[in-house]
């Protein structure tokens, strides 16, 4: 057995190099400060030192990382090959096994209300929203690989349905739900139709494009949606026309989102399995080789497409209801890359990842008033460093095997 | 007719600082393939530091030409900087992996050096000194030209020229266009295929940085959000003239900007960056290659 491996010299010198390297490089924008109106300047020279040792600190740990997995890799080579074939050791619990703890998370939902303040309450609601967004967006970009950069257009499209459907002839929310969904889907083909014949990243650059125009149409055509000022005063989700106060609507909102999110979880989970679902992995996995197995790839990219714009469009209309106004200021490309960044670190085509980065991406900042200023920051991180340690996404994904029933 | 002219020369103007940035798109998609989206992050970048050193600067009372020298070197130096690290921490790794990958990376990458330059510096809008002197012999074409308009052309025509001699003409230049053509054949024949990956995001946003220092002392504010939307239009001039192709870049850059510039004149300028995003999508759909562009087939 040979020790296990060290840092050596060389490594501490590429570190001190890296730090000294992020001083340069963070030296104008860390370090000095202008006011160019009253022409001061301060300088900042502790966020020098404090990037030094930060930079220099990783790179060490980088390449502590990086020989240790060299070293396990000499070992395993090393080793007779017959140990290399138990491939999951951890092999996820039964289903019997996971009950009792769906159980307990099942509770906390439904208590949750009655034990938190309104304003939790308001925060765990937004945070289902983007349960289901990314939900929706994980229809295009995880299942069907392909990269929506404007997702928060159909998010405005189900918005801006209800909003003036309500301005306009006072329809209610569980009239326009359906109609921004189905909209939303509209929209989805609409811009489907045309990038079908597009390849990933110019795909990815049109899906932005759209997303922008949109934003930018809603911003200036005043008299279609009353531009900047947005449109205010939209009624909340009714329930058989009882009155509710404030703080009981707020309730009732939260188990709607749960209804809804519920429901997204559910018929997320049967797509996957269904024709179309493995239809779309086998797209994802290889165009060309997908087309060649007699795969309709058109239709398949279509229905991904109008399908996680129907989600989009009915999260919109739910948005709508419950901030009660709505401007083109919320629909900026900025949502579409933190819905992005849901799905990545999910783990792409991850249905129980999805939920769970969804929910600590929109409740850690919240509860950590700290961070809450870095979050952005922090999101930008988190997309680079997934794709480098971990391009599949937090939850490790196992391929599906299928059983013919006998 | 002055105002036909005053649109045209508005829109060369623009065109110059689009083809400033789209370089750096095109070169570098030229070389991996990859959309950097994060390049319009060098614009600001550069925009950003040209303010700090020529505040800097004036406390010594440098006269304005030496402060606009050493402004556009200091923003040269720290965007081409940047641009080193971004290639070095978010792409390098992922050379190899699948497509969208790298493409995330640097959405990360952009979303990522935005808010570094939020908090390092400011939310709001920064006002710019105009670091470009008042040239007396323009004084009687002011209704249709200024001397900012006309620096930013000549600037931009000596950069783009110097910039077509090294590619054309030197071995650093050579070692990219093979690099370009064949990768692995590249290196096969000893180029060191890593060092000129480098070399071109240093490059591309070194002239974005210069690009980001002439329209902010040109414009007279700046944010941190600048990046963004000048990113994406300069990357709709190279997808215009065909990305990957250098004359294309400065061929779309052009076409876009007086685009831009008589459309706002002449249609309504409400809707200014909606011609370039209804330009890029009609593009894409229609002529995915460009105007100079090839279009190639996959291959199984």
């Amino acid at each position: 057995m040979k020790s296990p491996p060290m840092l050596t010299n060389k490594d501490v010198r590429h570190a001190v190099l890296t730090g000294f390297w992020f001083m340069f490089l963070t030296f104008p924008l860390l370090v000095i400060k202008v006011n160019p109106t009253e022409q001061t300047v301060t300088w900042r020279w502790a966020n020098m030192l404090w990037v030094g040792g930060v930079s220099a600190v990783i790179a060490l740990a980088c390449r502590l990382v990086a020989t240790r997995r060299a070293g396990r890799a000499e070992l395993l080579r090393q080793m007779p090959a017959q140990t290399t074939h138990e491939l999951h050791p951890f092999a996820l619990p039964s289903r019997d096994r996971l009950i009792p703890l769906f159980g307990v998370i099942a509770l906390f939902f439904i208590v949750f209300p009655f034990v938190f303040s309104a304003y939790q309450v308001n925060i765990m609601t937004t945070a289902l929203m983007y349960v289901i967004l990314g939900l929706g967006l994980n229809i295009v970009v995880g299942f069907a690989g392909l990269l929506n950069l404007g997702y928060v257009a159909f998010y405005a499209v189900g918005a801006y349905t209800y909003g003036l459907l309500h301005f306009h002839f006072g329809l209610g929310f569980w009239a326009a739900l359906p109609i921004g969904g189905l909209l939303g889907a509209l929209f989805g083909v609409m811009l489907g139709f045309p990038v079908l014949r597009l390849r990933g990243d110019y795909l990815a650059i049109v899906t932005l494009g759209f997303g922008e125009i949109i934003r930018l149409i809603l911003e200036n055509w005043r008299e279609f949606s009353q531009g900047p000022s947005g449109i205010a005063n939209i009624a909340r989700p009714g329930l058989f026309g009882i009155d509710m106060s404030l703080e009981h609507s707020l309730v009732y909102q939260y188990y709607l989102t749960i209804a809804i999110a519920l429901l997204t979880i559910f018929v997320v989970n049967r797509l996957r399995d269904s024709r179309i679902g493995r239809a779309w992995f086998a797209l994802r996995e290889d165009d060309i080789a997908c087309q060649a197995m007699g795969i309709d790839t058109t239709a398949a990219k279509l229905t991904a497409f109008a399908l996680g714009a129907a989600w989009a469009g009915m999260a919109g209309v739910l948005f709508a209801a419950k901030t009660t106004f709505i401007n083109p200021a919320s629909f900026t490309f900025m949502e579409s890359a933190i819905i992005l960044c849901i799905v990545v670190l999910g783990g792409m085509g991850s249905i129980i990842g999805v939920v769970a980065a969804a929910l600590i991406l929109m409740l850690l900042p919240e509860y950590l008033r700290a961070v809450a200023e870095y979050r952005m920051l922090a999101f930008g991180a988190i997309l680079v460093v997934m794709m480098i340690v971990r391009p599949r996404g937090l939850t490790s994904q196992t391929r599906r095997i299928y059983h013919l029933p006998h | 007719m002055e105002y036909f002219f005053e649109l045209l020369f508005s829109g060369l103007t623009r065109g110059s600082i689009y083809a400033l940035i789209a370089l750096g798109y095109t070169m570098v998609y030229g070389i991996i393939g990859l959309i950097n989206f994060a390049h319009g992050e060098m614009f600001m970048i550069g925009a950003f530091t040209a303010l700090i050193a020529s505040s800097v600067l004036s406390i010594y009372h440098l006269p304005l030409p030496a402060i606009l020298v050493l402004a556009g070197l200091a923003a040269a130096v720290w965007a081409g900087a940047y641009g080193f690290t971004v290639e070095r921490l978010a792409y390098r790794p992922l050379r190899g992996a699948p497509r969208l990958a790298p493409l995330i990376s640097a959405i990360g990458m952009s979303i990522f050096l935005q808010n570094y330059v939020l908090l390092a510096q400011t939310a709001d809008f920064v006002p710019f000194p105009s670091l470009i002197p008042e040239f007396a012999f323009l004084e009687p074409y002011s209704a249709i030209i200024n001397s900012s308009s006309l620096t930013i052309l000549a600037v931009s025509t000596l950069v783009m020229t110097a910039l077509t001699l090294l590619i054309l003409y030197t071995r650093t230049g050579k070692a990219m266009r093979a690099t370009a053509q064949d990768q692995k054949m590249a290196l096969l024949v000893g180029i060191n295929v890593d060092r000129i990956i480098s070399f071109t995001f240093v490059t591309g946003s070194a002239l974005a940085a210069i690009g980001g220092l002439l329209i902010a002392s040109h414009i007279g504010q700046i944010n941190f959000a600048i990046g963004f939307i000048a990113g994406i239009k300069a990357f709709t001039a190279a997808v215009l003239g065909g990305i990957g192709s250098i004359p294309g870049a400065v061929l779309g850059s052009f076409i876009l900007g007086l685009t831009e510039a008589f459309a706002t004149g002449y249609i309504s300028s409400d809707y200014e960056d909606l011609f370039a995003f209804a330009l890029l999508v009609l593009i894409l759909i229609f002529r995915p290659a460009g105007l100079l562009g090839k279009a190639t087939a996959e291959k199984v």
